[in-house]
């Protein structure tokens, strides 16, 4: 299966140039840069890990790829996500968020279904990946 | 004017019939408060009356006055609560019709109550005999008034948080056929949807509790389909359940279970009534759900131009009620609306401070005092050809529901919704890159579906598919009218 978490998982994987695009956008917009990767890719899963602070002072995107490239040589099975923060007033929030990296096999998620009374269904996902294997062995093999 | 010109209390108070404008209604002098509640009426007076007469009335109805002079006016500081009339502007390009606006003070009304507002401020004068006809074009609510409303329970920055989704539009459908599916067919058809692509499903508004399905079989197929389709994608989806029923007891029990189920939405119709409205955004509070509310039976009093209540001032009251999605038209697809008209709406569910903007219809500014965002919808008769157009139209800050768009699709549900879902992400993709969408929208969704055979399929059957009727509710202050 493939994840589609994110603004663009429904389109092909991006070229490092579409991510320098869209990158730049969030320059223009005075959003915050921010890469963040995990291997615990749970849609409840808000926290993933930070790869350094948001890059509040960054003025060009080849900082940020520079960031990138070292997260991804770093953890190239995980999944990694660039996010743009918007600190204004009433927003406050991220604004962008895409996928630059996933394991070359994702495995996806079971559902787990609880009866309960009068027809009723409690429902549980549960990675098949993260219940395999503890924190940091649960995509193919990766050093660091 | 000297007939319109209030007159000294002895005379005033003499028991008769006055005009409106000599008790006081008129003043154009008036000095607006800024805890004032303003509203801007469109009035046609019945031939031969006095417009700034017909205004003066429409005041003095919507607050303190009768038809007659009454004596009792005088055990009360009667001249701070009767509504004024203070300006009155023939509308462009019209010879019967007139804007007239009126200042109400804010004590006249009840804290944190829509009823209490509109049972003033529409409760008695569209009825009223000197008039042809009545709208209520705008108001603009003071802050002082604003904050006595506690607004969305959830909002469009708090949805995107709980949803995981963020920088695009988000994709909803409307089960179809509206009426007749069985609890276990409909849930296939949410369970597809949602696979597909589509972050939300959706009732329609007269989906309650019929004999061909009950609600709670409804809630719990549905409830399989969503947790089926977030398993299999990773991401989280809903499904608007719409609670809507004959009593607030009733209401209560449907959201209690949708509660239960687990889902994250809920869904009313605004047919309920603005009370009931207020009662459930304070059970979505409690709750951490977010309130959907699809804006049923609102054409019968907002289409017509010169008669009824504008969709902007229905949306202001919403944000006030506290809803958190509503719909707002979608300018090129199968329902009423002028594309910049539509925009005003969207502006009044979504700005921090609504500026004026007379194009759009905005009358007033409007501070809304922290309040969260409401998130509109656009439904009704759109498709991923248009894509570009609603992009460039709404932003991201919208629920775009593409219902036979997704449902009709030929090679499927799924297909339709995977088309709706890669128009999207390429369009949004685009725009951030730079690129002109307006223009070379079409070319963008065709490179886009060089790699996905349902939007190929979708662009097919729909790609020439437009709206185009000449709107009713447009705008009085562009020179050429609008058209999708």
């Amino acid at each position: 299966m493939r994840i589609t978490q994110g603004t663009f998982s429904f389109l092909p994987d991006l070229s490092d140039t579409q991510i320098t695009a869209q990158i730049e956008y969030c320059l223009q917009n005075q959003w915050a840069v921010a890469i963040e990767f995990t291997d615990d890719p749970h849609p409840r899963n808000t926290y993933w890990a930070m790869w350094g602070m948001p890059m509040f002072d960054l003025q060009d995107p080849a900082g940020a790829m520079q960031e990138l490239k070292a997260c991804r040589d770093t953890y190239p099975e995980h999944y990694i996500r660039i996010n743009a923060f918007d600190a204004a007033e009433g927003w406050e929030t991220v604004r962008l968020s895409f996928i630059v990296n996933r394991p070359s096999e994702e495995p996806g998620f079971r559902m787990v279904r609880r009866e309960g009374a009068g027809r009723t269904m409690h429902y549980t996902l549960e990675s098949y990946a993260v219940n395999r294997n503890p924190e940091g062995e649960r995509y193919g093999r990766e050093q660091g | 004017m000297g007939t319109n010109q209030p007159l000294d209390p002895k005379k005033r108070y003499q028991a008769g019939v006055l005009k409106y404008a000599q008790m006081g209604y008129w003043e154009p002098d008036y000095e607006v408060k800024d805890t004032d509640v303003l509203a801007v009426f469109r009035i046609t007076p019945q031939e031969g009356v006095d417009p700034v007469e017909a205004a003066a009335a429409v005041a003095g109805e919507s607050s303190t006055a009768t038809w007659t002079v009454v004596w009792t006016d005088r055990l009360t500081n009667c001249d701070k609560y009767r509504a004024k009339a203070y300006r009155v502007d023939p509308v462009p390009g019209q010879t019967d019709q007139y804007f007239a606006y009126i200042a109400y003070e804010l004590s006249l009304f009840e804290e944190g109550s829509i009823a209490n507002l509109t049972a003033s401020v529409i409760g008695n004068v569209f009825g009223f005999k000197p008039l042809k006809a009545l709208r209520l074009e705008d108001m603009r609510l003071p802050v002082a008034y604003v904050k006595t409303f506690k607004g969305p329970p959830t909002g469009i920055v708090v949805e995107r948080e709980r949803l995981d989704k963020y920088g695009r539009p988000i994709l909803g459908a409307t089960t179809k056929p509206k009426l007749g599916l069985s609890g276990k067919n409909y849930g296939r058809v949410v369970y597809e949807a949602l696979l597909g692509g589509l972050d939300f499903t959706k009732d329609d508004e007269n989906i309650n509790s019929q004999p061909f399905m009950h609600w709670r079989d409804r809630f719990l197929y549905v409830m399989e389909g969503v947790n089926r389709a977030a398993a299999q994608t990773g991401e989280v989806k809903g499904h608007y359940l719409n609670i809507t029923a004959g009593t607030m007891e009733e209401m209560y029990k449907r959201a209690e279970f949708a509660r239960d189920l687990g889902s994250c939405i809920v869904m009313i119709d605004l047919i309920i009534g603005y009370t009931a409205i207020q009662s459930i955004s304070n059970w979505c509070r409690d709750n951490d759900m977010i309130l959907h509310l699809h804006r049923a039976g609102h054409s019968t009093y907002t289409r017509q131009k010169n008669h009824g209540v504008s969709f902007r001032v229905i949306s202001k009251w919403m944000r006030l009620a506290g809803v958190d999605h509503i719909h707002a038209g979608t300018a090129v697809g199968k329902l009423e609306g002028d594309p910049m008209t539509v925009q005003g709406f969207y502006n009044v569910c979504r700005d921090p401070i609504t500026r004026e903007d007379l194009p759009r219809g905005l009358f007033f500014e409007q501070d809304w005092a922290g309040i969260r965002r409401m998130m509109p919808v656009a439904s009704g008769g759109i498709h991923a050809g248009q894509m570009h157009q609603l992009l460039d139209l709404f932003g991201d800050e919208v629920v775009l529901q593409f219902g036979g768009g997704t449902i009709g699709h030929p090679m499927g549900i799924q297909a339709g919704a995977t088309a709706n879902r890669v128009a999207l992400e390429a369009m949004v993709l685009a725009r951030n890159e730079g690129r002109d969408i307006v223009n070379e929208g079409p070319e963008i969704l065709k490179d886009a579906a060089s790699h996905c055979q349902p939007l190929r399929a979708a662009l097919d059957t729909w790609g020439d598919i437009t709206f185009n009727y000449t709107s009713t509710d447009t705008s009085d202050f562009v020179a050429t009218p609008t058209s999708a």
